[in-house]
């Protein structure tokens, strides 16, 4: 048995899971019209390749990535390019954003696909691009960009590769059902990024509420050197810093990644995606999902086309809308409340639970916090929740950031526990918004004031050396005149005409000196008016 | 809330036993008369009644001084404590959680220092010694004709009073003839105190309180017994610190008050220590014979500074942040 750590707090919320683990995944087949949304990670948008009308096949991809943080997104099935337009897109606010709308044919055909089963003959990093370019990102939950995440610096070395298999939010069984029935390509998938890695050490880790995924996970290893690892039941025990330190009993630093101390974690469902995508040539272009809840009568997971509308597969689960409560789209402890079932699956969507009344009702009204430490004790990251809330609430932002605000991982374990029914991670979310607010401002008028600040300089240099090259020559002129007058003097050459043509050349130089004199005051005088602009914290860089 | 108030009870039954129905009496009366303030006071303040009256919080402060103040307690010195509780130390920082000092030990602080003799003469012999306890309707009476000082016949100086006035002219041998020292350590409080004790056992139990302050509190208290007070011709013994007085109901129920007490593990334990430390030297060179009021009140001042440099260590630093914020620059 490998050695185990703890990581501090932690909650064990009733688990729910066995509404929707006991059938097998099932298929959700073709709905009548798929909604991709053109961001589904974590990372800059993907770019359109495809034009309205255009007729495409299962596989093509649809959006190129653009930036080094980019991801494709792929055509789940073959069909037309019906529309591209602002959609709802899975978001706690029901904003809308940029999808392309595809309409199935029926046909379900194929792409040309290019299977890599021989990528150990092949270079490292074109297996990392066939990765990328296969769409894949981590399917636990944040949704970063896998090809990335399995290219860590140089100077970092992986030891130990994790795959969280955790899944230790209420409800979801995704990835429960998902190791039961594909411990193959599991191991698979693994074996993949392990080859790309290099670690010393691979462990699948499991909570211990999944005996048959761990048996099946057991079996598929075989005698290979994949540890799988039982952990205990815990939430948050998948995030992956705890995860991290249940297996290693190390800690990712403060502001660094796992690979600064020679750990990485993947989710399982990416493995999966990273298998597919190098022994098949097939994009991520589906996922498993739970749909579970007290107000559907058939709760499972499917296995759903990316874009699949969220009505479509709650209708097949017979949702009862009479006893729906309220959607949520994840789990109960980090999800939030879906505005409209309309909303596409996502890479991301691991769940969806249509909670009946009761269920999962709204928390209470809030109460004062009366400091009991309730939120301090269930702390995975071990902060003081109450001071943040405080803080945050009282905007005290700098004595928030001292709290280390940054290093909530924003579980819910706290807002979980609070006996004061005081949703603290909003609180949180609100005081990190409004920090990042603040220091991209403070970023721009900074950069404004740098502007300001280089122009000015280059204006004083330019009339300093106006100034300068003018003074050289009303003294070249002078030297000239007198070394002139000098020789008037001994030559005793015509007066007349050579003073009066001096004369008139000193006159035409003062009327010049006078008039550079003013123009120099005219620009002091303007530079006075507008000088509030100049002050740093304001951007005025229309001005200048 | 409502557990905190429960776990009062073992000590309050004794209190009752030994020292008659002055406590339980001064319970309800402080009771009734803190949520009649805090309902006031909300009302004044425009906040919904029933929503913040359900949490319980000033009935607790109301339990709790009814459970402090001396068995025969004038009435309006009873009603002085709970309002000052209620409305000044609480609702006038901005109600539950905003309040910066121990409401109840604001309350009683200040009775303490403005009717020190109303505070001092009015504790109870305990049963069986003088005439004993007097009857329900007597006590009522005797509280309700408010009076400064009850009948001497009732009354009785405390064993910690007692022994802290008569150790300098006698040894303990000597003192320990008082009545009010009985069998035992103190007759009727060691009961009192192990009944708090009991009661504050159950709050860890039921996980409502940590063990830090409690323990903390205690354990400076023996430590600052064990180290000035071994002579027991000069300085009242460690059983007596432990078992009279207010000791168990300061540790388990008044200095366990979260909104003002230090906020993470390591705080806590300085905070209690403090706590004990205090209430030993208050207790064995001031003027006052229990100290746990002044003690509490005195560490609730302390407690920004103690988590401005208890803040533990987070998940991935090296070290903990502890004192102030240093500004950034820009």
């Amino acid at each position: 048995m490998r050695k185990l750590w703890d990581f501090s707090g932690g909650i064990h919320p009733p688990q729910r899971k066995s509404q929707s683990n006991r059938e097998p995944i099932r298929h959700a087949g073709l709905p009548p019209k798929l909604i991709l949304p053109l961001q589904q990670h974590l990372g800059s948008p993907a770019e359109t390749r495809v034009a309205v009308g255009d007729m495409v096949l299962k596989g093509d991809c649809l959006a190129a990535a653009i930036g080094t943080m980019g991801v494709p997104v792929h055509a789940p099935t073959s069909g037309k390019i019906e529309a591209m337009s602002r959609q709802p897109v899975p978001h706690p606010s029901g904003m809308v954003d940029w999808c392309v709308t595809l309409i199935p044919d029926g046909h379900d055909t194929w792409c040309e696909r290019h299977p890599m089963p021989d990528y150990q003959h092949r270079q490292r990093s074109d297996v990392l691009a066939r990765i990328r370019d296969a769409g894949v990102v981590g399917l636990g939950g944040a949704g970063f960009p896998t090809s990335i995440k399995l290219h860590p610096p140089e100077r970092d070395k992986v030891e130990t590769l994790i795959l969280n298999g955790a899944e230790c939010e209420p409800y979801i069984t995704a990835d429960d059902v998902l190791m039961r029935e594909r411990a193959a390509e599991v191991v698979e998938g693994l074996n993949i990024m392990a080859w790309l890695l290099g670690p010393e050490l691979c462990v699948i880790a499991v909570e211990d509420n999944k005996p048959e995924a761990i048996a099946a996970l057991r079996s598929a290893a075989g005698d290979t050197l994949i540890e799988v690892v039982t952990i205990p039941t815990k939430y948050p025990s998948g995030g992956e810093k705890q995860l991290i330190q249940i297996v290693t009993g190390l800690e990712v630093p403060h502001g660094g990644i796992p690979a600064d101390i020679g750990t990485m974690c993947q989710n399982v469902g990416t493995a999966v995606a990273v298998y597919r995508a190098i022994y098949h040539g097939e994009p991520l272009i589906s996922r498993i999902t739970s749909i579970t809840g007290n107000a559907v009568a058939a709760p499972g997971n499917v296995e759903a086309y990316l874009g699949t509308p969220l009505e479509y597969l709650l209708a097949q689960a017979s949702l009862q809308s009479d006893r729906l409560d309220r959607l949520i789209l994840g789990g109960p402890m980090m999800g939030y409340t879906l505005q409209s079932a309309l909303v596409p699956v996502i890479k991301t969507t691991n769940c969806v639970i249509a909670a009946a009344r009761g269920e999962l009702p709204e928390p209470p009204p809030e109460q004062p916090c009366i400091r009991c430490g309730a939120c301090s004790e269930a702390c995975p990251m071990e902060l003081l929740p109450q001071q943040l809330f405080w803080y945050a609430k009282a905007e005290e932002f700098e004595k928030a950031e001292h709290q280390n605000l940054f290093d909530c991982i924003e579980c819910g374990a706290c807002s979980y526990v609070c006996p004061s029914s005081i949703p603290l991670v909003q609180y949180y979310r609100f005081a990190k918004g409004e920090i990042r607010a603040h220091n991209d401002e403070q970023l721009k008028s900074d950069r404004a004031r740098e502007r300001f600040e280089a122009r000015q300089a280059r204006l004083e240099r330019e009339q300093a050396e106006k100034e300068a090259r003018r003074e050289q020559r009303a003294r070249a002129a002078a030297e000239a005149q007198a070394k002139k007058a000098e020789q008037t003097d001994n030559g005793g050459q015509p007066l007349d005409d050579r003073s009066a043509k001096t004369a008139a050349v000193e006159a035409a130089l003062a009327r010049k000196e006078q008039k550079a004199g003013k123009a120099v005051s005219d620009a002091r005088k303007a530079g006075g008016q507008t000088g509030t602009t100049h002050s740093p914290g304001n951007s005025g860089s229309s001005r200048i | 809330m409502l557990w905190v108030m429960l776990a009062t009870l073992p000590g309050l039954a004794a209190q009752t036993v030994f020292f008659g129905w002055g406590n339980l009496i001064n319970v309800v009366w402080c009771i009734a008369l803190a949520v009649g303030a805090e309902a006031a006071i909300l009302k004044l303040r425009q906040r919904p009644l029933a929503f913040y009256l359900s949490d319980n919080t000033a009935a607790l402060t109301g339990l709790l001084l009814g459970l402090a103040l001396p068995p025969f307690t004038p009435w309006w010195v009873s009603a002085v404590s709970v309002i000052t509780a209620i409305m000044m130390a609480k609702q006038l920082y901005g109600g539950l959680g905003s309040n910066p000092f121990n409401p109840a030990m604001v309350g009683y602080a200040l009775v303490l220092v403005s009717f020190p003799v109303a505070l001092t003469t009015n504790w109870a012999a305990p049963a069986g010694l003088l005439n004993g306890a007097p009857g329900i309707v007597e006590t009522l009476g005797i509280i309700a004709a408010g009076k400064q000082t009850a009948i001497d016949a009732y009354t009785m100086a405390t064993p910690l009073d007692v022994y802290k006035h008569e150790i300098g002219a006698r040894v303990a041998e000597e003192v320990r003839q008082h009545p009010s020292f009985g069998e035992g350590v103190a007759k009727g409080w060691e009961w009192v105190n192990l009944g708090f004790l009991a009661g504050g056992l159950a709050l860890f139990y039921l996980k409502i309180i940590t063990w830090h302050i409690p323990v903390s509190v205690l354990a400076a208290l023996a430590v600052m017994s064990m180290a000035f007070g071994s002579n027991q011709d000069l300085y009242a013994p460690l059983s007596l610190h432990m078992l009279a007085g207010a000791t168990m109901l300061g540790a388990f129920f008044i200095a366990t008050d979260p909104v003002s007490a230090a906020t993470s593990h390591q705080g806590k334990l300085v905070y209690g220590a403090g706590i004990g430390l205090l209430l030993y030297v208050i207790r064995t060179w001031g003027s006052y014979p229990d100290a746990v009021a002044f003690a509490v009140l005195l560490m609730n001042f302390a407690v920004p500074f103690i988590d401005h440099y208890t803040q533990p260590r987070t998940y991935g630093h090296r070290k903990a942040r502890r004192g102030i914020v240093r500004k950034n620059s820009g």
